[in-house]
């Protein structure tokens, strides 16, 4: 981000929430680097940016829509770049039809079961080489898009092209009439965002991206946690593919992660939808490892994923050890299948149905953090046992005796089952081992001193637990222990009696197996085979142990080494800093100018070169023109920079990947105070749905009862507390420093429902009521959308409801309700519909009374505003094709 | 302590040295000469990571007696330049908090409050109860008879605050278990 010549922060308030990786802003911006801050709320970082660009929350596709609208009709983009490195020339088939011709929907969408068939999204091909496409359905249910964390989904390997860019099939035609209606004024009616300030960012972007200059964008939940998230994130993309933004320094779109290591908890999941290294859960119709693997990727696609046989069998040797072998598949049915999404939220409601018996809740704190609090806490009243290990007695380990349903005597203490265990935590310093920060950086911490008292690290923990589950076991004779009692599990111990954190990060790496080096740490992924012969836990991760030296502990001090520190802990893939840096260079091997060289071609040496590590076959020249009968790595041509998109290209337009649409729409949020001015079709409909009870919501803009929750809340974090509170709440210095709940309002809703400066207010959802301190300020700003004054309430999260922590108070989570976006299953926690009222909520039964009488007030229903197509003209247009 | 001195005192010691304006040396005693900092005092200065957010900031962890006494930033990280926010400066609290949790604590069906229970029995009655939800909520295959190996009794949620090589070892054990139903914060 130092790079960067302009940098647009936009879903994330950086400056509050990663206030350290905010120096690098701050330093471009000392270099002459314009900041732009687009955000619901005026914060520190719009503070500290030259420009701050209020919008309303949910609305940003409108936005980045009509930026990459005006870079297209005003001929902006960069046109080698374009036609070079991305999908723009390739041609789509005849059969696609867009949301311009189908009132907002795309073709292939199935009303019956709120999913796209996304054969029409495919590239045009002139042979049959395509890779039959998923129907959305089935890709949704195992959040497909998140297996493409490390690269794309296959497709054709030959798509028409038009280098001409002008047949109307091609990818720039389509995305050029796609955006026509994402205009200025289009942007002023739906996000409340001035045309002079969407031409002053259209202009700061534009003319800071090129050959010399470069433009980053950054964002946060502020992005992610909506229906349609991922297609914010993809508009950004596209608009960085554009403009040539993408693989280069000072570009890119930086997603600024909030944990300690959840990067590396995607990459080593603890999710249920992949394995590590994004290859996936099979699901139950991949009966053969084949079925599997041509899931995947096929061998006669370009990139590196053409390689995931290598991966697969590598982390089945991994795990099983002698009992894989080519025999039994690698014991690939060791591994249990997928039958639909089993994330967090439906697990939730399978608790609900009594189905989950234990839970393991593993420095996580559901009871505040996650959205619709009272059903994650009744959910937990369900189980037969719960087990949580964290450092502090959090709500998720006390709701039993303090949450808010024994106050309001929804639940009675006596009367839960369930059986409790916490055990207390290790800290980060009391344990040895990796986190992966944001940029993919694994950084190891020494061991300081040994956890006091009980507390323990997961890997003592889960290593014992495993131990003593083997144990038991040691005796049976089912073949569904087989996979437990041939686990490799043997791991050295400390003279503490902790597993070595090191030998797992050993295992990780992998090594070979067989031949003179059997033993020896692998360097690469590229040494990964599919014979069996050699071994690897994550195959993104391989070269971090390479010649058995831990080198996510390099330490090298940043002040003897140059910007890209490549001496400082290690990076995924292969120790590089800046992904897809071929792209670096012009499609020559030169650099697209002296200012922002990264990696180039160097014509004597016959190689890329450069500070960073290229990104590329290192040897593979600029003008190479692959053999057409080549599968994998070597299939990839001089000018295929995206080698781990199938097709060596980045993607305007997503053939694949996506469930809920192969360009991004804008849709209005599941709960919203307008009619989307794009669209007849008002919410996505793609969207996941929770149509329950405990789970309702209210009415849309323009139906009864709307006008009973009128106004708009976000939720954010503030520097001195983190998430849930887990980690902050207990510590007296944070306590003290943000002591309470409180909601950030504009002075004109102030005066409108005459809540008092520092006096109390009581927000009411259709899900739950809380109470808040009011902070009246001018930082929150009423905006004008679609002809009306919309009020916008900011709430921050870190409070919850208990008795053990310095500082409790009301959850914000708890108005939230449950509806996910489609791809990643990840909950619309930015933005929902309250009332708002001055004094304190009521206690006791009155509380729940309360929250009713809005319900039946506001005639709320489990189908209000859980229609998935609105337009009231789709089955009329579905009966006459014409 | 030294003998006293008339010309230590500190209006002596501002007349008689260069420092007129009592700014610099003369405002030195003895005493303040041999102050040095808590961290000075630590048998050792360990790296590590700050254990917040994802910009994954230095430390060095200041250690005496076995025990955490400080924590600061790292200035040899590239990433971080020696720098803290307020959490990640409050880390040392976080090791020492008050209200910090060292025992195991148990609570049973209906109980209205913990009792304590012995580490090894803790983890050997969590391990039984898994073995039963994992046999009472298995399935074999689904109604096509396809393959399914699983248990829906198990889940699990967490992983964003912990280690690598932690996550690691969790979806391994479950994966063998059979146990799918496993999250983290990154679904947030």
């Amino acid at each position: 981000m130092a790079n960067a010549d302009c940098i647009v922060i936009q879903g994330s308030n950086m400056a509050e929430c990663h206030p350290v990786g905010f120096q690098w802003v701050a330093e471009a911006k000392a270099r002459g680097a314009r900041v732009i801050h687009v955000d619901p709320r005026f914060t520190r970082t719009s503070a500290s940016a030259d420009r701050h660009v209020p919008i309303r929350a949910g609305s940003d596709v409108v936005l980045l829509g009509a930026l990459i609208n005006h870079v297209l009709q005003n001929d902006l983009w960069f046109k080698e770049y374009v036609t070079s490195y991305t999908n723009a020339p390739f041609l789509i088939s005849d059969d696609f039809k867009d949301t311009e011709d189908l009132d907002g929907l795309f073709s292939g969408y199935d009303p019956e079961t709120g999913h796209y068939d996304r054969s029409s999204w495919a590239y045009k091909t002139d042979d049959d080489a395509g890779a039959e496409p998923e129907h959305g359905a089935s890709a949704s249910g195992r959040a497909e898009g998140e297996s493409h964390g490390s690269g794309g989904p296959p497709v054709a390997k030959r798509p028409m092209r038009d280098d001409t860019l002008q047949d109307p099939r091609t990818v720039f035609q389509i995305l050029k009439r796609h955006y026509s209606r994402y205009t200025p004024e289009m942007v002023q009616e739906t996000c409340g965002v001035s045309v002079e300030d969407f031409e002053y960012l259209a202009r700061s972007i534009t003319e800071n991206s090129g050959r010399d200059r470069t433009t980053c964008f950054a964002y946060a939940v502020g992005w992610t946690q909506h229906t349609l998230g991922a297609q914010f994130i993809r508009t950004a993309s596209i608009l960085q593919l554009l403009l040539g933004n993408m693989g280069r320094p000072g570009g890119g779109i930086m997603a600024l992660r909030g944990h300690a290591s959840i990067q590396g908890s995607t990459d080593i999941p603890t999710l249920f939808n992949i394995l590590p290294g994004y290859l996936p859960m099979p699901t139950v119709d991949m009966e053969t490892f084949q079925d599997y693997l041509d899931s995947i990727a096929s061998k006669q696609q370009k990139g590196f994923w053409a390689n995931a046989d290598a991966y697969s069998v590598s982390l089945l040797k991994a795990w099983w050890g002698e009992a894989s072998q080519p025999e039994n598949n690698w014991a690939y049915d060791y591994i249990p299948r997928l039958t639909g999404p089993h994330g967090t939220y439906q697990t939730l409601e399978a608790m609900m149905r009594d189905e989950v018996e234990g839970y393991f809740i593993l420095g996580q704190n559901p009871a505040v953090g996650s959205a619709n609090g009272r059903m994650q806490r009744m959910g937990m009243s369900h189980l037969k046992w719960l087990v949580v290990r964290d450092l502090n007695m959090i709500e998720s380990a006390t709701w039993w005796k303090d949450g808010p349903e024994i106050a309001s005597g929804e639940m009675r203490t006596e009367d839960i089952e369930t059986e409790v265990f916490f055990f207390p935590a290790a800290t980060h310093v009391e344990k040895s081992g990796t986190f992966t920060q944001t940029q993919r950086l694994l950084q190891w911490r020494h061991q300081a001193v040994t956890p006091p008292g009980d507390c323990q690290s997961e890997l003592k923990f889960f290593h014992d637990l495993g131990q003593r589950i083997r144990a038991k076991l040691a005796d049976s004779e089912d073949p569904r222990d087989r996979p437990l009692l041939d686990l490799t599990w043997d791991y050295p111990l400390h003279d503490d009696g902790d597993p070595s954190s090191e030998a797992v990060l050993a295992e990780i790496n992998g090594r070979f197996l067989t031949g003179e080096d059997a033993g020896k740490p692998l360097s690469t992924f590229n040494q990964m085979k599919p014979d069996g012969s050699t071994s690897g836990g994550c195959w993104i991760y391989t070269g971090v142990y390479a010649d058995g030296i831990n080198h996510a502990a390099d330490r090298m001090p940043g002040q003897e080494q140059d910007q890209i520190a490549s001496k400082w802990g290690w990076a995924w893939p292969a120790n590089r800093r800046i992904l897809y840096n071929r792209a670096s260079a012009d499609p020559e091997g030169k650099p697209w100018s002296e200012r922002k060289k990264l990696i180039w071609w160097d014509q004597d040496a016959g190689r890329w070169t450069g500070p960073d590590v290229p990104d590329f076959p290192v040897d593979r020249a600029p003008g190479t023109v692959p053999d057409p009968d080549a599968g994998g790595p070597a299939a990839l041509a001089g000018d295929d920079p995206f080698i781990m998109q199938s097709d060596g290209k980045g993607w305007l337009f997503a053939p694949k990947g996506m469930v809920d649409g192969p360009l991004p729409a804008h849709y209005e949020a599941q709960e919203s105070p307008v009619v989307n001015p794009l669209y007849p079709q008002q919410p996505s409909p793609t969207r996941e749905l929770f149509p329950r009870g405990d789970n309702l919501t209210a009415p849309r803009y323009g139906q009864a009862g709307n006008e009973v929750y009128p106004y708009m809340f976000t939720t954010y974090r503030l520097t001195e507390q983190h998430t849930a509170g887990g980690m902050s709440r207990w510590l007296p210095y944070l306590a003290e420093l943000q002591p309470e709940m409180f909601c950030e309002i504009s002075a004109e809703l102030a005066e409108e429902r005459g809540l008092e400066p520092y006096g109390w207010a009581t927000l009411v959802s259709p899900r739950a009521v809380i109470e808040a301190k009011v902070l009246v300020t001018d930082r929150v700003v009423s905006l004008d959308v679609a002809g009306r004054r919309i009020h916008q309430i900011g709430l921050p999260y870190h409070w919850g409801v208990g008795s053990d922590a310095v500082v409790t108070g009301d959850s914000a989570n708890d108005l939230m309700g449950i509806t996910l976006d489609p791809n990643v299953h990840i909950q619309e926690s930015k933005v929902g519909m309250c009332d708002i009222r001055p004094g304190r909520r009521p206690r006791g039964e009155a509380a729940t009374r309360l929250v009713s009488e809005y319900q039946q007030r506001a005639g709320l229903t489990v189908e209000t505003g859980n229609e998935r197509v609105t337009d009231p003209d789709l089955e009329l247009r579905k009966e006459d094709p014409s | 302590m030294a003998r006293f001195s008339f010309l230590e005192w500190p209006v002596v010691r501002q007349l008689r040295t260069a420092d007129s304006t009592a700014r610099s040396s003369a405002t030195v005693s003895e005493h303040t000469r041999e102050l040095t900092s808590r961290n000075a005092t630590a048998d050792r200065v360990v790296q590590s990571v700050c254990p917040y957010c994802a910009v994954g900031c230095g430390q060095k962890v200041y250690v005496k007696d076995e025990k955490v006494i400080q924590i600061e930033g790292d200035p040899d990280s590239p990433i971080s330049r020696g720098r803290l926010c307020p959490k990640g400066a409050a880390s040392e609290q976080l090791v020492n908090a008050p209200g910090r949790q060292y025992e195991v604590l148990y609570r049973a069906p209906r109980a209205k409050d913990w009792q304590k229970l012995d580490l090894e029995q803790a983890v050997e009655m969590v391990a039984d109860r898994f073995l039963e939800a994992r046999r009472n909520k298995w399935q074999d295959a689904d109604d096509k008879g396809r393959r399914l190996n699983r248990t829906m009794g198990i889940a699990a949620l967490g992983g964003a605050t912990l280690d690598n090589e932690e996550n690691y070892l969790i979806k391994k054990l479950f994966t063998a278990a059979g146990a799918i139903q496993i999250e983290n914060q990154a679904r947030i």
